[in-house]
């Protein structure tokens, strides 16, 4: 994994300031979860790795951080997956093609997929967590010959609340990816699994003594995914999490992301079991 | 290919994993081979539950029926698991729907004559109620952590 201590040369001096991005396209995935595109209105975007976050600015409203979801390695716009859950979300998940927006960034440590290389991988995703960890999935299918076998594991809440299904369906029809999706509650139309992300663990095929884990999710769905990965062997320093925390400044000065002694913007978001598993157990922090 | 008996069915399912041969023969005198085409049931709420199903291939839904809502489906188990606990307990009525999603190929096993083989071996009894004890308890663990609505905004 890299730490993003340094900011992109743009931003070294203004980090703070947000620049103005212009939606060029807008994609429902389900009835809480908007796609957006996003293109400079001056100059180029930054280059991102996959993993990392933006502070995305609804003018008047105020900012928030969003994981890049879309592919880094493609050219064009910049691409988040905003789900709707308090004032600002639900602002840019109404936002149009058109509509202007500030962003800042990117900012945070990624995946490190390349570090991955050789190895076989468990990409354990739920809800919206998918949407850092697609990057992931288009960085090893565009390298697909330098990984082992590579299990993608999808939880959410229901069929209706998965996201990037004409995805998903594409990359089950795969070969060489491993793609199990499980939902917590299903109709009597639904034909794929019922129960909780880390049930697909044992079902998936990987080296446990040298399998590189990427986990995220709601906080509970990693603490107990990366626990049940440690009890199927995988070494806590080989099981990579993405947390997500109130981040503010998004550089580490403000300290509203803090976990511990980590700044989840700066330190993280991405970072490995071993370093904040046992931070994630204390209610206090 | 020829039709393998049930003694090696059971020895290659993970449920009976390290088992004796022996216990694993004379459990398998309780059992039988079924199949179930897609949507049919291996059991309705409320009927006699008297048979422990050894899944050998497919995916079962375990569902119950809520008024204005249809069925719900609660779990998904499939091949290498087993369904049915309902044998286990008085009054041995199912408590849900076992309903075939898939082409489903089981062992059936008696569970009275299960039962009476416990009660006859008391330490295949404990073990054998320790390893259902084991998914007891993780299902317990899913069914909670599912109460939580983790995914809820």
């Amino acid at each position: 994994m890299t730490v993003t201590t340094e900011l992109p040369e743009a931003w070294q001096s203004e980090p703070m300031v947000p620049r103005q991005y212009r939606v060029v396209s807008r994609r429902r995935e389900t009835h809480d979860v908007v796609t957006l595109a996003l293109e400079p209105l001056h100059g180029r975007g930054s280059p991102v790795r996959p993993g990392q976050f933006n502070m995305l600015y609804a003018f008047g409203i105020g900012e928030v951080p969003v994981s890049i979801s879309g592919d880094p390695a493609a050219a064009g716009p910049i691409v988040h997956s905003i789900r709707a859950a308090g004032l600002v979300t639900r602002a840019l998940c109404d936002s149009h093609p058109g509509t202007v927006v500030g962003l800042r960034g990117p900012f945070g440590t990624d995946w490190g997929v390349d570090t991955a290389v050789g190895r076989d991988l468990v990409i354990v995703g739920g809800g919206i967590g998918l949407a850092p960890l697609r990057p992931v999935i288009y960085s090893v299918l565009a390298n697909r010959e330098r990984y082992g076998r590579v299990s993608v594991l999808i939880g959410a809440r229901s069929p209706a609340d998965l996201l990037y299904t004409a995805e998903l369906q594409n990359w089950r029809s795969r070969f060489d990816l491993d793609v199990r999706v499980t939902v917590d509650v299903a109709g009597g139309t639904w034909r794929g699994p019922v129960g909780i992300v880390t049930e697909l663990i044992p079902r998936a095929s990987f080296d446990p003594r040298s399998a590189i884990a990427f986990v995220c999710g709601p906080e509970i769905m990693i603490r107990f995914a990366a626990r049940s990965l440690v009890d199927h062997g995988l070494d806590p320093a080989n099981i990579r999490v993405s947390l997500e925390r109130n981040m503010k400044c998004a550089i580490g000065l403000c300290g509203h992301c803090q976990l511990g002694s980590e700044f989840v913007c700066r330190d993280g978001p991405v970072f490995t079991y071993a370093r904040v598993g046992r931070l994630l157990a204390i209610q206090e922090v | 290919m020829g039709i393998e008996p049930l003694e090696v069915l059971l020895r290659d399912h993970p449920f009976f994993r390290d088992l004796d041969a022996s216990d694993i023969q004379f459990i398998a005198g309780c059992g039988r081979n079924v199949v179930f085409e897609p949507g049919a049931y291996l059991f309705r709420e409320g009927e006699e539950a008297d048979q422990l199903f050894i899944l050998r291939h497919g995916r079962v839904a375990l569902e119950i029926m809520v008024p204005g809502r249809g069925p719900v489906v609660i779990d998904t188990p499939e091949e290498g698991e087993v369904i049915g606990f309902s044998w286990l307990f008085a009054p041995y009525r199912w408590r849900f729907d076992g309903r075939a999603l898939e082409h489903v190929r089981a062992v059936a096993l008696d569970g009275v004559c299960l039962r009476g083989k416990c009660e006859d071996d008391p330490k295949l009894g404990y073990e054998l109620m320790k390893r259902f004890a084991s998914i007891l308890v993780r299902r317990l663990q899913s069914a909670r952590l599912r109460v939580i609505d983790m995914y809820r905004p």
